[in-house]
């Protein structure tokens, strides 16, 4: 740019030019984007590259040896401890994400078909439960889970069971119930945002081209609103692979997952490296298995045409 | 009148739509005979949506029957009667291109893939879009966008085709070819075609019969020509174009024909209309604005009028002069073509105007 900024000086009309650049849509729209796009930068983009290198170094004691070296990958995507943990935590984000998204579906199409003139008020009702902290959210589930839990009072009360089930709580049944919980109100919206763009008489003029309620479902509203479904699974997919907490308080030993062990080799183990290339290797595989879903979901809603 | 002499199609029996206390379609009674080219008329809020969508099955009267072919049609939902629909927005799915927003209601009909191409084929050359089957929806412009609803909803062969203001969006030129291409599209396939507009030209130009509704209830029911001419009462008079109203003094009334005295036409005989009643004394005469004539130099009429020119609007191939006459409350619209110099008429220009006794009707109010 400033090379031929600086040719187009000896043409002659240099200043109107640049004047007129730093008045175009094009640089207003930069410097707007200009302070998020250097936070994001400095804040995102650094760690990032700082992760990515580490994953190639090797952790000395206390100092980092900086030879490259592939040894971190060999141990991240061969040792069994760390395949069992990536695939459990994939396995994990992949139903958390699709049970979010079913559940969340039908309070989206609810709310932007049938909710009237209350439709503020309902998308306000799905926030309440963020007014408490996450983690008291995760203790609640603790509570109810637990061994003296809600759930196994109920169901002795009721003459179910005799005894308290320990089967409910610190496993991956419970990580996946807890996720669920936690992430169902982030799928509503952006489902709910694309219904809402669903021109109607699209669905009647399916119905007056002979389709039924499920088939004008399947061929026009939910082809409509898959980017909705698709930014979804995203929101939900992408940090659920990664999540710490949730398995650390509700999950015992089933229910570990990546994220517990990248922290240790940050922690206790101070294992950066190793650490750094468990960490690049989880987004690689949580990148692959969110563009295969995206691609097979795609796939799927074409087949209803 | 003269009606076609075909069986009815759909045939609406005292059909009421109400939401609470307001009544948007209100014993509506009609019978649309097959091969029909029908229009509903009126202005925005007159019911004719209201009647499209519950012929269509997008609604349910809250009293009376509608049959279509005569089958009644009573809880029988939209996707199972024998209607295809042209929305407002064409309603043309984004996701799909040309050929598949054509098929999309054959796959249902399990055609197998070459008879369905071939309907798919047919169905776009009826409209002009042939070859533009792999365009996608959203490449398209208004008028094409208007041809594939036209043709996804024709592809279906349904026995009555509903038309919800199909040309409202088009610029006056694309409307003006579109209303012959349509016009000349129903005779070609002899599919009943019920048009919704608000379009008084519009209706004039491509209906077999019309009818004209006003607050939820129909008006006049009848050919455009004789809607033009002979509407029932004021407000379809005035809705369908320019009209003169003079007011008259009942001299005589009987069965079929009235006889009243104005002051600037003298005594005139004319039919009496459905609904007239007189009240009093009084009457309404009317004269459409272009059934009045600029008498030149020394031509002369068996009827005429005197009168002074007070206004002149020049429309190009018209100018529309407003011409005070003795002894009447208003002054006359006259719409004269500009073959003689209208256009060049001064502004208090004594002038003679001819007229045919036929063209002044008794109206209603």
């Amino acid at each position: 740019m400033a090379a031929t900024a600086e040719g187009m000086s000896a043409a002659g009309a240099p200043a109107a030019r640049s004047r007129s650049y730093l008045q175009s849509d094009e640089a207003k729209g930069y410097s707007l984007i200009s302070a998020p796009f250097l936070y994001a930068l400095a804040m995102l983009g650094l760690p990032v590259v700082v992760v990515v290198a580490h994953s190639f170094w090797t952790q000395t004691y206390l100092t980092v040896d900086r030879t490259l070296t592939l040894e971190n990958y060999r141990q991240a995507i061969f040792e069994p401890i760390y395949q069992d943990l990536l695939f459990r935590s994939l396995w994990i984000s992949f139903t958390v994400s699709v049970l979010t998204v079913a559940l969340a579906y039908p309070v989206a199409y609810f709310i932007s078909f049938h909710g009237g003139r209350h439709k503020n008020l309902w998308l306000f009702v799905i926030t309440v439960p963020f007014w408490t902290s996450y983690l008291l959210r995760v203790m609640a589930w603790k509570v109810v889970l637990g061994y003296n839990g809600v759930l196994n009072s109920a169901l002795m009360g009721t003459g179910i069971t005799a005894e308290p089930s320990t089967a409910f709580l610190y496993n991956s049944t419970a990580v996946m119930i807890t996720l669920t919980h936690a992430w169902v109100a982030f799928a509503i919206l952006p489902i709910f945002v694309s219904l809402e763009k669903v021109d109607r008489t699209l669905v009647e003029a399916a119905t007056d081209l002979g389709d039924g309620p499920i088939r004008s479902f399947l061929r026009v509203t939910l082809p409509l609103s898959l980017p909705g479904v698709i930014a979804a699974l995203l929101i939900v997919m992408i940090p659920t692979v990664g999540d710490y907490v949730t398995p650390k308080m509700v999950g015992g030993t089933d229910g570990v997952m990546i994220a517990n062990a990248i922290q240790a080799q940050f922690g206790r183990a101070m294992n950066k490296p190793l650490g750094a290339a468990l960490s690049v290797t989880t987004m690689i595989a949580v990148c692959l298995m969110a563009g295969g879903t995206v691609l097979a979901l795609r796939a799927a809603v074409r087949a209803f045409r | 009148m003269p009606e076609p002499a075909t069986r009815p199609m759909i045939e609406i029996e005292t059909v009421t739509r109400s939401y609470g206390d307001f009544h948007a379609l209100d014993r509506a009674t009609l019978t649309i005979r097959e091969g029909e080219f029908f229009s509903l008329l009126g202005p925005s809020g007159c019911g004719k949506t209201t009647l499209l969508r519950l012929i269509a099955g997008f609604d349910q009267p809250t009293s009376g029957t509608i049959a279509i072919d005569g089958q009644p049609m009573d809880g029988i939902p939209a996707n199972a009667r024998p209607t295809n629909m042209v929305f407002q927005s064409y309603a043309i799915f984004p996701h799909l291109n040309v050929g598949e927003n054509v098929a999309y209601g054959l796959k249902k009909m399990k055609l197998g893939a070459a008879e369905e191409k071939r309907r798919v084929d047919e169905a776009l050359s009826m409209v002009s879009l042939a070859g533009l089957q792999n365009r996608g929806a959203t490449e398209l412009s208004g008028g094409q966008r208007q041809r594939v609803a036209l043709a996804r909803a024709l592809v279906m062969r349904p026995k009555v085709l509903l038309l919800d203001e199909p040309l409202s969006a088009l610029d006056k030129k694309l409307r003006e070819q579109m209303q012959v291409e349509l016009r000349r599209l129903q005779q070609a396939v002899g599919i009943t075609f019920i048009l919704v507009t608000h379009d008084q030209y519009e209706a004039l130009a491509m209906s077999d019969r019309i009818a004209v509704m006003f607050g939820g209830r129909i008006a006049q029911v009848s050919t455009p020509k004789e809607i033009y001419q002979r509407p029932v009462n004021r407000q379809v008079a005035d809705f369908l174009g320019g009209m003169n109203f003079i007011r008259a003094d009942l001299v005589e009334e009987n069965g079929e024909s009235i006889v009243v005295d104005t002051a600037a036409f003298g005594r005139v005989r004319t039919d009496k209309p459905r609904a007239f009643a007189a009240k009093g004394r009084e009457a309404t005469l009317g004269i459409r604005p272009e059934r009045l004539r600029v008498l030149w130099d020394d031509a002369t009429a068996k009827h005429e009028i005197a009168g002074t020119v007070v206004e002149r609007h020049y429309f190009g191939e018209i100018t529309h002069l407003v011409v005070d006459v003795a002894g009447m409350d208003k002054p006359l619209s006259v719409t004269e073509t500009n073959d003689f110099g209208a256009d060049d008429l001064p502004l208090g220009a004594k002038i003679r105007l001819g007229y045919d006794p036929d063209a002044l009707v008794a109206l209603a109010d």
